[in-house]
């Protein structure tokens, strides 16, 4: 007998590694477990990256080991009577929605894409338009599975290794290499929403349309046209939605439990950057007002209702091939009505066209010690890369600062460190965990050396 | 495949490769049994299987370099599976060919592998399937056999050899109703590739196990995947060694 082949993993460099809104970052080299027991931390400093669907550096170690998860994409188990499926972080909500939807069960809470990991949205702690009612991702993992610096896989739960398992939740995956979640998914009678739209004339009324507890529709979210000026300033389409019943549904051959998702367009090539100016998103957004805002109430699949832009494949090629940042930010009960005129005026001024510009009331703070959804309202807009980006940024960030809300560090690219202590108060207590199992530093991406996350 | 379901086994069933072509098999209605030397990642690995798909899926272990137990490892099968009717060997090892001109020793691993590891199981299969008179074998071989290439040609060599094993299987079988499918794959996109040098258009696993069970379906005798890979191929094999010899990939 001969010696087992070599299990070295081949390294890929990548010079520009970036995330989804392409603004250049990189150098790192890649690492690709195929099998389970290759995916452990080695020496060098490293970070999982899943889907790449951060917007910003959260997924990237420069000068490091970036080590993907896309092939660790096993399920595992799913009980029946509970509705726990345990599964492999590299695991794709897509994947989930394919495999259980035409089952009746449905994911407890999903971001905007499908396209993401369950090891990225546990380390991102990730929301959806239901949070208001069912909290964040986290809230919904019953146990997960992580190695830490120690290379000791551990398994972690609300109850066991809690502190360990509230810092992994939103802890953009610097707590170790998180192997396995267990999400408990929820039953629906069919795969179709039932969606309501309602236009209103500004700030005052979308938010006062939000902040209603309708109890019948754990979904909604607002659009805001966010170049409305003066008494439009916020005028938006609030969605409200819920999981469809059997007698709502048209009705057809087996289309009550569809799990299929859309065909997605291609965006071939890059917009030349001038396409979206704040002419054309004025143009598209007054459209897309009387549009969508004149639907009423209908009945739609769940794919274009939860990911309208998985339609579009690449579609933050739109921005032009400098790409473009989100920021998404929230701002408590108190300070929002103020905080959220400011920004809008301030995006108005400025003349920076956000073709995306969401609104959503959140519900009460998870126990995350690093989540970014905490009671109030989150705004979240895309810019372009242009010139004066950065100062414009820190404007906003300023807003967000002065009302005591925080910036989603998933979506992130820009922030100062000295922002980080007062948007995430918890902070010492997530350092402590970090000083506890990862004592050298061994993990790390952009995102954490820039804000100065472990500390010093 | 109407009225053919039975059970594919599926050899080195960890790789990407075998298992897509596995979940392509599954989704046709064959019960699976993988087998494999690490055991841990086979059963995650059937576990995925089963959810995705409803498959009745089962693991066992197959040290394919152990020559000695290939025969007791069939037997087992057999026995354990009255409806066997496919056999996929996707096991494979490539090493670094700088490695194995440093140590010569090392290339000895490679040949055992590629060729007559999987040449032996095969016989086992063929003589089984033509007893049957019904059955698959599906041979994942490589593009690497055609031509013997410096940058890899201990491995190119055994899959040569293998190649030619399908194609005489092929010829031995027709007659028996067995189908023989030798499958060509170009760059897939596995750690065999990631990161080297030189590599293109590399295939998602994921769709080269769609397109081997679709060949498989349509009773081809080769395919190539992608199959550009054919033309590549060709070209390839048109150049006179005076002139390969000279050429650096």
């Amino acid at each position: 007998m001969h010696p087992e082949p070599s299990r070295s993993l081949p390294e890929k460099a990548a010079p520009s590694l970036t995330g989804w809104g392409g603004s250049p970052a990189g150098p790192t080299t890649l690492l690709r477990p195929e099998k389970m027991r290759d995916f452990k931390p080695g020496e060098s400093p490293q970070i999982a990256r899943g889907m790449g669907r951060g917007y910003g550096d959260a997924a990237i170690c420069g000068e490091g080991h970036t080590v993907l998860t896309e092939r660790l994409d096993r399920m595992l188990s799913f009980d029946d009577e509970t509705g726990v499926l345990r599964a492999e972080a590299g695991v794709s909500l897509a994947d989930i929605l394919t495999t259980f939807v035409p089952r009746g069960w449905f994911l407890p809470v999903t971001p905007g894409t499908k396209f993401c990991s369950l090891g990225g949205c546990l380390a991102a702690d990730v929301h959806g338009k239901n949070h208001h009612v069912d909290g964040a991702f986290s809230q919904h993992v019953t146990s997960a599975r992580i190695i830490p610096a120690d290379g000791a896989e551990r398994i972690i739960s609300p109850d066991k290794n809690s502190d360990l398992f509230w810092a992994t939740a939103g802890g953009m995956g610097l707590t170790g290499f998180i192997t396995e979640v267990s999400l408990k998914l929820k039953k629906i009678e069919t795969s179709w929403m039932a969606v309501k739209h309602t236009p209103t004339k500004d700030l005052d009324q979308t938010l006062d349309f939000l902040a209603i507890d309708d109890a019948e529709n754990p979904y909604s979210v607002a659009w805001i046209d966010c170049l409305a000026t003066g008494e439009k300033l916020g005028r938006s389409v609030v969605m409200n939605g819920r999981h469809a019943a059997i007698g709502e549904i048209p009705l057809r051959e087996n289309n009550k439990l569809d799990g299929s998702f859309s065909k997605q367009k291609p965006m071939p090539f890059y917009l030349p950057s001038f396409v979206l100016n704040k002419f054309t998103v004025k143009a598209f957004n007054s459209l897309f007002n009387l549009r969508q805002g004149s639907r009423g109430e209908f009945v739609t699949k769940f794919d274009p209702y939860f990911y309208p832009l998985d339609g579009i494949k690449n579609w933050g090629r739109m921005y032009g091939k400098k790409g473009f940042v989100q920021h998404q930010c929230v701002l408590p009960h108190e300070s929002a009505r103020d905080g959220l005129r400011a920004i809008l005026e301030l995006v108005t001024e400025s003349g920076r066209a956000s073709f995306l510009a969401v609104l959503k009331k959140f519900g009460p703070e998870g126990r995350g010690m690093l989540s970014f959804p905490t009671g109030g309202y989150t705004l979240a807009l895309d810019f372009a890369n242009k010139p004066g980006l950065d100062e414009f940024h820190d404007r906003l960030d300023g807003i967000v600062l002065n009302a005591g809300g925080r910036v989603y560090l998933v979506k992130d690219s820009r922030m100062k460190a000295d922002s980080l202590p007062y948007m995430y108060p918890r902070l010492d207590e997530f350092r402590k965990v970090l000083r506890q199992y990862d004592p050298s530093g061994k993990f790390a991406s952009d995102l954490s050396r820039r804000l100065n996350i472990a500390g010093d | 495949m109407p009225g053919i379901e039975g059970t594919a086994l599926v050899l080195g069933a960890t790789s990407p490769m075998a298992r897509w072509t596995a979940y392509a098999l599954a989704r046709q209605g064959w019960d699976i049994s993988l087998a494999g030397r690490d055991v841990q990642e086979l059963r995650r690995i059937a576990a995925d299987l089963i959810l995705r798909t409803g498959a009745t899926v089962s693991v066992r272990e197959f040290q394919a370099e152990d020559l000695e137990s290939h025969e007791g490892f069939w037997e087992d099968c057999v026995d354990q599976m009255e409806d066997l009717r496919c056999v996929v060997c996707a096991f494979g090892f490539m090493g670094s060919q700088d490695a194995q001109n440093e140590a010569p020793a090392l290339a000895q691993q490679v040949m055992t592998i590629n060729y007559t590891a999987a040449g032996t199981i095969l016989m086992h299969a063929a003589k089984h399937f033509e007893e049957q008179k019904t059955g698959w074998i599906v041979g994942i071989s490589s593009v690497a056999g055609e031509r013997g290439r410096a940058s890899n040609y201990v491995y190119g060599s055994a899959k040569a050899g293998f190649t030619q094993l399908l194609s005489g299987l092929r010829a031995r079988l027709s007659k028996s109703g067995v189908s023989v499918l030798t499958v060509k794959p170009g760059f897939v996109d596995t750690a065999m590739t990631f990161g080297k040098d030189g590599v293109f258009l590399v295939a998602d696993p994921k769709d080269v196990g769609g397109q081997i069970v679709e060949a498989m379906t349509k009773r081809k005798d080769v395919v190539y995947i992608p199959g550009f890979w054919r033309l590549i191929m060709f070209i390839i094999r048109s150049v006179p060694e005076k002139v390969f010899k000279k050429m650096k990939f």
